[in-house]
């Protein structure tokens, strides 16, 4: 089959994404888990060094093993997700024609800063990993992932006693961010937040297969500060519905 | 200089999208072994690497530029198992055949041409970047230029990551090499028309070594 060709059957291609150690392969762990009886599930995952996170969920044992597939990024989390994703579309092509048809390829990016995002070249969908442990700000300080990936996840709630973070507020505060925009607390330990992930995920499938789902682009300007001359400044964003704020260049 | 040298320099650059950025040329394997860890032993790789692999796969582009212009596909199809003959690892082929595939890809894109449809998709990476080169109108010699750029500079801005390396001394390092590709460039392309098996076959066995290494290393930032 020549390149550049659809393969017959077209998944909903998930991407994954947030900073390092936020729960990106868990949170991929925890929907195998609990759709890969509903769904056909295929794993794509993007490791700074070798394969680990594949081998890690792999040993999970949550979906057969050659359904996870690894690509290698050189050291270039972020541009495997955005300037030039050929390495993971292909393999996200190519899992699709193995095993054909599937539901779902979940893209996990490596681990990276928060302005990474993933290109509507891509994936069709994209949730942003943040956890309470990176802090109760992080979700406040916006940026294109966090304002504008279709579902936030702040994960391992269960832990905001021990690092000092309201769980409640930071979910506030997200919510603001994004204008609205979903925001899921989540612990794998608690199952209700676990159905609320999968229900997302059940009713972004469904959008995608029955055509209703326009992929977006969270990135790239992140919202940011303007100083005025009075000391103080405004924040904002370059949202296209952002119509609110005086438009200006960027020098 | 040719007049489309613009297209040239696109098919040269490290930013087309087509997966380059995730290789280092054997380079991180053989910084491993302790056989680089500087710039002058960078350069000293970066030369040999050029003159070995870069030279083979220089001349294989411009044979496969020039077929691709004569509209000889049975000749396209021959280069196919010579290159791998000129290439002992198995990882390397492997390498060579998913960047060539990446280089399909990112080249059918930007610029649909009846000449791809020529190559396999498996097809390797030099002998697409000829392909390529001919469906811009470009010369065998230009294709292998782009090839023994890419042979080098990948390598030496893989060593700003994986050694503690001034960025302005690497490129120091390609700078200098200049003359060579050109003189190798201009060496390779002399074979544009000469027959498959009789192309150049300079080896490496170290960096062929170096690549089965790699393979199979755990810990690992580039993928070749």
């Amino acid at each position: 089959m020549p390149e550049n060709q659809e393969p017959r059957t077209r998944s909903l291609r998930l991407g994954v994404a947030g900073p390092v150690g936020t729960g990106k392969s868990s949170v991929i762990a925890t929907l195998c888990r609990n759709l890969a009886g509903e769904l056909n599930i295929g794993v794509i995952t993007n490791d700074i060094y070798t394969d680990e996170d594949a081998r890690f969920l792999r040993s999970a044992g949550v979906l057969p093993a050659e359904r996870i597939r690894a690509v290698e990024t050189g050291a270039c989390p972020h541009t495997a997700i955005r300037d030039d994703v050929t390495m993971n579309l292909m393999a996200v092509e190519d899992l699709e024609q193995d095993f054909a048809p599937l539901d779902i390829v979940l893209v996990e990016s490596g681990g990276d800063n928060l302005t990474a995002t993933f290109s509507p070249a891509l994936v069709d969908a994209q949730i942003f990993v943040l956890d309470v442990a990176g802090g109760g700000d992080v979700a406040r300080k916006g940026g294109p992932g966090i304002a504008r990936a279709d579902l936030l996840v702040i994960n391992k709630i269960d832990l905001a006693e021990y690092v000092d973070v309201d769980v409640e507020q930071m979910v506030k505060d997200a919510t603001a961010a994004r204008e609205g925009a979903p925001v899921l607390a989540l612990s794998r330990k608690q199952q209700d937040t676990v159905q609320q992930l999968c229900a997302w995920v059940r009713w972004m499938h469904s959008q995608h297969v029955n055509g209703s789902h326009t992929p977006i682009d969270p990135g790239p300007m992140a919202p940011h500060f303007h100083a005025d001359e009075s000391g103080e400044g405004y924040f904002h964003s370059h949202d296209d519905d952002g119509a609110a704020e005086p438009a200006h260049e960027h020098k | 200089m040719a007049d489309n040298a613009a297209a040239l320099l696109l098919l040269a650059d490290g930013r087309l999208p087509a997966g380059g950025y995730a290789h280092s040329g054997g380079l991180e394997a053989t910084i491993r072994a302790g056989r680089v860890h500087d710039a002058d032993s960078l350069e000293k790789f970066l030369t040999g690497r050029a003159v070995t692999a870069g030279l083979v796969a220089g001349a294989f582009a411009a044979a496969a530029c020039h077929a691709s212009t004569k509209g000889d596909r049975v000749l396209l199809q021959e280069l196919d198992p010579e290159l791998d003959a000129r290439i002992p690892s198995p990882a390397l082929r492997a390498v060579s055949r998913s960047l060539g595939r990446q280089l399909l890809r990112a080249a059918t894109a930007i610029r649909p041409h009846p000449r791809f449809n020529e190559l396999d998709r498996t097809a390797h990476q030099p002998i697409v970047l000829g392909v390529a080169a001919a469906a811009f109108d470009l010369a065998p010699r230009d294709a292998a230029l782009a090839v023994l750029h890419e042979a080098v500079a990948g390598p030496a801005v893989a060593a700003v990551k994986l050694l503690s390396l001034d960025p302005f001394s690497a490129h120091a390092a390609l700078a200098r090499l200049t003359p060579l590709l050109d003189q190798l460039a201009s060496e390779a392309a002399k074979h544009a028309d000469t027959a498959p098996a009789d192309l150049p076959s300079a080896g490496a066995p170290l960096l062929d070594i170096a690549a089965e290494h790699h393979a199979t290393t755990d810990m690992r930032l580039f993928a070749s």
